[in-house]
């Protein structure tokens, strides 16, 4: 199958205060379409910078980042979801679901209906008019996963969405996910430092680990959604992941 | 069963400290005014006491009962409302004038580093310069007109507006400026309309707001030198041991000013209505 996203060879070394610091190093890694692949690491080993590497946000001082897209200058194709919400707070949530959309010609109706339609796909019909400051956490981190579905974008890239969330409101945003995944068939990567959650939603598990980072383990789960946490036939995946975590040598 | 009566009576506990707390919260705040209103009849009372009982003359301090009078004859010749108004173009001009290249300024400066690094020593000789310093540039520039007394105000409200401006483009929180990169808004002018105007839009409005005070201290002081307007006709009643119009205009002034700033204020708090 033809990879959507293609890294060859990325490295990325960072400079601060004449220190230079290697991130990543002879990085290469094919992410098929329509598959939702997790990058499973231990904090700081890079995993934000690979995703950032990926969105064209920083550029990689080596090797070649290739995205199986249709370019087109009046529609985003790569959306992405971070760690805090990150929404604009003078706008309202319909508004802050249709941020992705001011590109190109669409009417303000076109891009409200668009941005209704993904509030709605993340259970937040209703909540259009109201203000960032008077939602949950987890309902902003909602309209931030709406803002990157309404562009309907190829590629979706989250860091770690749902690592500052409560345990609850975090399992049921994986399990959402998931649906919205199953549903949409988009390519999804999905950075996470958590074994149980690369676990329950993921079809690929790619483990990033050592300084600079290197992709030390790839692993394929064909367990069918939607997965019971801690089912038994996940437990020993769950054991190998956190093996190969903890000795990144092997 | 056995719960259910205290679960009652903590109930009905809470209603009672409620409305007790409330009754307190009025009580204190019909306190308060009654306090303020006590304090202010009391000012009103002295002043009036003082030249009433002969302590002092009253042309050198005009006691209250004195201002209607004094306010109605201005208004009836025609000179509180002209003088009003022309303050009030000098003002709105130099405000205007001085709030947008000051503001812009300070947004290009703020996002640009060069012109910071280029302005910046420019800066440090023109900004401590007292608006009331360019007094005499401004009469030999523009002559005793309006646009002398314009070119003082603005000189005041720019250095305010360009750096509030400055520091609220600075503070514009960088990850919602890697937020418009990652959705496609990557070329400057979009930048600034989607995330760093409006983010930086409280920190202007602050800066702005100070401003709308410091201009109108310096309309009086441009027009204490001869341009038409509330200042002048205050030096003319001045000169003239008017007391009481000189007192009139300064309560001009401060209603002048109260009025501006509160509407200032309802502008600003709809403008920042995403706010908590």
């Amino acid at each position: 199958m033809e990879a959507m996203i293609d890294l060859d060879n990325i490295g990325l070394t960072f400079t601060r205060d004449g220190t230079e610091t290697e991130v990543l190093r002879g990085l290469t890694l094919a992410i098929p379409a329509g598959r939702l692949v997790a990058v499973l690491g231990p904090s700081g080993v890079g995993k934000s910078t690979l995703l950032r590497v990926i969105a064209g946000l920083l550029a990689p001082n080596t090797g070649s980042v290739t995205l199986d897209i249709t370019p087109d200058r009046n529609k985003l194709s790569v959306a992405m979801v971070f760690q805090d919400a990150r929404l604009l707070p003078w706008r309202k949530v319909w508004s802050n679901a249709a941020f992705g959309l001011e590109h190109g010609q669409l009417s303000s109706a076109e891009r409200r209906s668009k941005a209704e339609a993904a509030l709605a796909l993340v259970g937040l019909a209703g909540f259009s008019e109201r203000y960032p400051h008077e939602l949950s956490g987890g309902q902003r981190q909602r309209v931030a996963l709406a803002r990157a579905l309404a562009v309907d974008p190829e590629i979706l890239l989250m860091d770690e969405p749902f690592a500052a969330l409560d345990a609850i409101t975090r399992e049921g945003l994986q399990d959402e996910l998931a649906r919205i995944h199953a549903a949409t068939g988009k390519t999804i990567v999905f950075v996470t430092h958590s074994i149980d959650e690369a676990v329950h939603i993921a079809n690929e598990v790619v483990v990033l680990t050592g300084r600079p980072a290197q992709a030390t383990a790839k692993v394929t789960i064909d367990a069918p959604q939607p997965r019971r946490r801690g089912g038994a036939d996940t437990a020993d995946l769950v054991a190998r992941l956190r093996a190969g975590l903890l000795e990144p040598a092997s | 069963m056995v719960c259910s009566p205290s679960r009652f009576t903590i109930a009905q506990s809470r209603a009672t400290n409620g409305n007790e707390s409330r009754t307190a919260d009025t009580v204190t705040r019909t306190k308060s005014v009654a306090l303020s209103a006590f304090g202010l009849a009391g000012f009103l009372l002295i002043w009036e006491l003082v030249p009433g009982l002969g302590l002092v003359p009253a042309t050198i301090l005009p006691p209250p009962s004195a201002l209607p009078g004094a306010f109605l004859s201005e208004i009836r010749n025609g000179i509180w409302l002209s003088a009003l108004s022309r303050s009030l173009s000098h003002y709105l001009a130099g405000l205007t004038i001085g709030c947008v290249l000051g503001v812009s300024l300070g947004i290009f400066t703020g996002l640009w580093m060069p012109l910071e690094a280029t302005l910046a020593w420019v800066v440090r000789i023109l900004r401590p310069i007292p608006g009331l310093a360019w007094v005499p540039f401004a009469i030999l520039w523009f002559g005793i007109a309006p646009a002398a007394a314009i070119f003082i105000i603005s000189t005041g409200v720019f250095w305010i507006s360009y750096f509030a401006a400055l520091g609220a483009v600075r503070a514009v929180d960088r990850e919602l400026i890697e937020l418009a990169d990652a959705f496609g808004f990557r070329r400057a002018d979009q930048k600034l309309f989607k995330v760093i105007l409006p983010a930086a839009t409280p920190g202007i409005l602050v800066g702005v707001r100070t401003a709308l005070g410091q201009a109108w201290m310096a309309v009086v002081a441009a027009e204490i030198f001869g341009v038409p307007g509330l200042g002048q006709r205050m030096m003319q009643a001045s000169n003239l041991l008017a007391s009481d119009i000189v007192v009139v205009y300064m309560a001009t002034m401060a209603a002048a000013y109260g009025a501006i700033d509160s509407i200032f204020v309802a502008v600003q708090s709809w403008l920042l209505r995403w706010k908590r």
